[in-house]
């Protein structure tokens, strides 16, 4: 099938790859870019282990083309934080235990990040009704709401102490 | 030197034993930095894909691989055929049956390998699958086990219908094994004469695993060195790599199996598929490394299931409610191939644990194994083998009973547990029980959940109901579970031959640090961080100076692997067994460096001090260096030892749990208002990481009960091989738990834990169920088969006449 070029920029970094238009964006990031961070657990769109943000949306990466996503600006877990400076809510998850086997995490951290700019004070049930579409096999959910209401915290304390 | 820091700090340091240490891994995974099978991407690495039968059952008339091979980028399509000669196109499951890996002559399963298509990409791969053309001649398809015992129709041609099974004699050519314990005349004079007898029959409905990352393997045969190297999901690399070998005829030596970090098991991941060794042999024949990675219908539809058991059970009680006898029956649906994960001489599992927690003085239990045109497999979903079944027909046995006599379950049930001063207790079917202190926490868990506010409630609640002020019922879940686990014994338990001990190696490092390395293999319990925490106790190094290293089978010390909870029952108490050998030597270094006899030194948190002069010590770090840096009359330089545990018995985790649930009659939909949660772990290790432990088992019992099922249509289609129609609850369905415990420690473990993973979903499966069950008591309930989704808990009302 004829490949053609996509160009998106993927963490801040502008990224060219040659791909076919049938081939699915999460094998694309994970496969020719090397963020294997999002993970392939249904290809249906139901477990939301490869979720990724694209312009502003939680989007499942498992369900759409490389190619859709020409000009993009697309965020996966590998840019939201780093091992020197990791971002709240990965250091939320390590403290409050929200997560056990890890496949699930890179998913469901990327999709809390996009909820808690989408809504800053969220309650518990906007939090389970804003990560329904992100399974979890190992946790039961309850460490993983803890985690996110706390980074919420966090970051609504850190907001008011630099105004 | 005086020493500034005080004894609490130290031990704080120390971060050991019973303390929240937070998980080492989670650094790499909150990053994205694991490394999963997928994550594995080598040189030249082709990828593999399976051609799968439409049909249950079907004769194969003929293979055409010719256009899938003139397809560009495709390099092999192997069938039967190819594996023939090299012996590989059936394997041996691990319950003593063996499956075709590609399909020889004929299928037995909807989605069962037939061909595998080896290509340069897993989209070529994908359009050669569709390019492999099949011919099947339709079969009569059986998915009824009681059915199969009558058919005339043979599914497993390749068996001699008279010659015994793994497992004994077989009565039909459909059937697998019979096995009996107990004293079936015994029990059954019992039962004719008791007072009270209850009778029920229930159906524990066929589910799965589905850990969110599916199976899969990359081989990389090395031709130059001879040597294959294979990274897959394996909850027991090293009898993997014992099957490896025995299956190609490459020694063992040669062979290095990993686990990566595992996206999940729950019991998945403990046997051998058809994907692994044909990515070993694509490997083999294309001489680079060939990858093969399952999706999600792949995975519900041909990979291990659980349950599928039938159970009929009768118990017999005095008139005040003590429990005279239980005589249990069950048909076991394996599916097309005989492929538990059970040790040898359990061919159902620990089954024989049905008695529960109750002092029950005769009993008998007997199960027949039965093929039918389902996929295989029989796996321990998430608990010891088959204890959920078990304990799920107790608990409904108890509840069932305690509507026949009219009684409040859990005064029958109080009436009944094994009393304290009777452990060791040896039950009926054949266990000798650890420890436990059943009625403290019963007591313990009523008191909490306030049970006798709650049954008014429910009363109230009743009376409303039938004055038509409310369509909601109340349910309240009972559940008072006991787990086997830490499988086991090497006199009694094996598979396929190896004793399952397992083992702990560690190496202290001069500076002080170490490395120690365990033939189990973490999917997710968090062992680099528990192991650590059992090992710092023991030899007085901190926990965050110990690496943890597991499923390198190169590296790794041989052990049984992760699953039925034998974790911390078995290779922890191989762990605090090798921290033992090292206090040993480290003693008789301290007592050298200090210039006093060995016996004159004692242990003291991190250090070995003389006794009566604690000023006088050594530390663990100095010791360390010493055994490296100093020639020692009588020892060899080194710190380092190796434990291999044999466990004298199994260990017994119990807990009491308590569910209150509002049902909507209307619309069938529970909502659980409470859910309460006791666990009897003995000694615990880290107990952040138990309430996780606790919060996903529970999480996976509520998807059991009420929900999660692998469903065939009479044509052995499966009907749920998708997260559309296989339930997995989300965040939005699953409540908070609240988690209690007590602790009574295994007498015979060395640090006195029991294991905890597998408790929550083995007590929570009946305690949800119960909780549905319970609500419908009072309009006439007796019992219904889960799973209790909306549909069935509408029905269970419509069927009442609760909506007339």
């Amino acid at each position: 099938m004829t490949k053609q070029i996509v160009t998106m920029t993927v963490n801040g970094e502008k990224k060219e790859v040659l791909a076919e238009p049938r081939e699915l964006l999460i094998y694309v990031l994970r496969e020719k870019m090397g963020m294997t961070g999002p993970h392939v657990g249904c290809e249906t769109s139901h477990c939301g282990a490869c979720t990724v943000e694209i312009d502003g949306k939680s989007v499942k990466s498992c369900t759409m083309f490389a190619a859709q996503a020409q000009g993009a600006e697309i965020k996966t877990i590998e840019g939201l934080g780093s091992p020197e400076n990791l971002h709240v809510l990965q250091e939320s998850f390590k403290e409050h235990h929200g997560l056990q086997c890890g496949y699930c995490t890179p998913g469901m951290i990327t999709r809390a990040h996009r909820l808690l700019i989408e809504n800053p004070n969220p309650t518990e049930e906007d939090v389970r009704f804003g990560i329904a579409g992100n399974i979890c096999r190992c946790t039961g959910y309850q460490n993983i709401v803890k985690s996110i209401l706390s980074a919420a915290a966090e970051l609504n304390a850190a907001k008011e102490a630099a105004q | 030197m005086k020493d500034e820091v005080t004894r609490e700090e130290r031990v704080t340091k120390l971060k050991g034993l019973g303390c929240s240490r937070k998980r080492v891994e989670d650094a790499r995974f909150t990053q994205g930095k694991g490394n999963y099978v997928d994550d594995i991407n080598l040189p030249g690495m082709l990828t593999g894909d399976f051609v799968r039968s439409p049909c249950a059952h079907a004769r194969v008339k003929s293979i055409n691989t010719d256009a899938a091979m003139a397809l560009e980028g495709v390099v092999a399509v192997l069938t039967a055929k190819d594996l023939e000669p090299l012996g590989l196109h059936w394997m041996p499951t691990l319950a003593g049956d063996k499956q075709m890996v590609l399909a020889d002559g004929k299928v037995l399963f909807q989605g069962q390998e037939v061909a595998f298509v080896v290509a340069t990409d897993r989209y070529i791969a994908s359009d050669a699958v569709e390019l492999v053309e099949v011919e099947y001649e339709e079969l009569p398809v059986i998915v009824d086990p009681f059915k199969s015992m009558q058919s005339d129709v043979v599914l497993r041609e390749d068996l001699d219908p008279k010659a015994p099974g793994a497992h004994g004699p077989r009565k039909h050519h459909n059937h697998i094994f019979t096995w009996e314990v107990g004293d079936e005349a015994g029990t059954n004079a019992v039962i004719d004469d008791a007072d009270i007898v209850a009778e029920e029959s229930m159906y524990y409905h066929r589910t799965h695993p589905c850990p969110l990352e599916p199976c899969g393997s990359v081989a990389s045969m090395d031709k130059v060195n001879g040597k294959l190297t294979l990274w897959g999901t394996f909850q027991a690399p090293h009898v993997v790599r014992t099957v490896a070998s025995l299956l190609s005829g490459i020694e063992e030596h040669n062979i290095r199996v990993v686990s990566p970090d595992i996206g999940g098991g729950f019991g998945n991941k403990v046997g051998v598929y058809p994907g692994y060794v044909c990515s070993i042999v694509a490997s083999i024949v294309t001489g680079v490394p060939v990858k093969w990675v399952e999706d999600r219908m792949e995975n519900l539809m041909s990979t291990a299931f659980a349950r599928d058991y039938w159970m009929k059970g009768k118990i017999s009680a005095t008139k005040e409610g003590k429990i005279t006898g239980l005589h249990c029956h069950v048909t076991a649906d394996h599916g097309a191939f005989d492929a538990c994960a059970d040790p040898t001489k359990f061919p159902a599992g620990f089954m024989n644990i049905c008695t529960g927690s109750y002092d029950i003085p005769i009993a008998y239990l007997g199960v027949d194994g039965v093929y039918t045109n389902k996929a295989p497999g029989g796996v321990s979903y998430r608990c010891s083998f088959r204890v959920t079944e078990a304990v799920y027909f107790i608990e409904r046995m108890i509840e069932v009973l305690a509507i026949e006599m009219n009684m409040d379950a859990a005064e029958l049930r109080r009436i009944n547990f094994i009393k304290k001063e009777q452990f060791p207790y040896h039950s009926a079917l054949g266990w000798e029980y650890d420890s436990g202190d059943y009625h403290t926490a019963w007591d313990k868990a009523l008191k909490a959940v306030d049970y006798d506010g709650l049954r008014k409630k429910q009363a109230e609640r009743v009376e409303a109901f039938k004055r038509g002020e409310t369509r909601s019922i109340m349910g309240i879940g009972l559940s008072f579970f006991t787990e086997i686990v830490g499988a086991g014994p090497v006199k009694n338990c094996d598979i396929l031959g190896m004793g399952m001990f397992d083992s702990c190696e560690i190496r202290i490092h001069p500076t002080g640090s170490a490395v120690a390395r365990l033939g189990t293999i973490s999917q997710g319990q968090g062992h680099a961080t528990t192991f650590a925490q059992i090992l710092a106790s023991e030899i007085g190094i901190s926990a965050d100076s110990i690496t943890i290293e597991e499923g390198d089978t190169d590296t790794a010390p041989y052990g049984l692997g992760t699953y039925g909870s034998r974790s911390t029952p078995v290779a922890g108490a191989a762990a605090a067994m090798v921290g033992r050998k090292i206090r040993a030597k480290a003693q008789m270094i301290a007592a050298y460096l200090l210039e006093v006899h060995d016996d004159d030194v004692e242990f003291d948190v991190d250090r070995f001090v003389v006794k009566g002069a604690p000023e006088r010590f050594k530390t663990m770090g100095e010791i360390a260096y010493a055994a490296y840096n100093q020639a020692i009359p009588g020892l060899e330089p080194g710190l380092e030892a190796v434990s291999y545990y044999d466990p004298p018995n199994m260990t017994y985790p119990f807990g009491a749990y308590v569910c209150v649930m509002d049902i909507d009659v209307d619309t069938g939909v529970p909502t659980i208002n409470r859910f309460y949660a006791l666990d009897d772990c003995g000694t615990r290790i880290n107990p952040m990481v138990i309430e996780g432990q606790i919060h996903g088992g529970l999480t996976e019992a509520l998807a059991v009960a009420l929900g999660q099922e692998i469903a065939y249509d009479d044509m052995g289609n499966c009907k749920t091989g998708t997260l559309m129609d296989f339930f997995l609850p989300t965040a939005w369905e699953v409540p908070n738990y609240e988690t209690d415990f007590t602790v009574t420690p295994s007498p015979h473990h060395p640090i006195g834990a029991k294991g905890v993973g597998e408790s929550p979903h083995v007590g929570g499966v009946p305690c949800f169920s119960n909780a549905v069950q319970d609500a419908f008591r009072p309009f006439g309930n007796r019992h219904t088969n889960m799973p209790h989704d909306h549909w069935r808990i509408w029905k269970a009302a419509n069927d009442l006449g609760m909506h007339d």
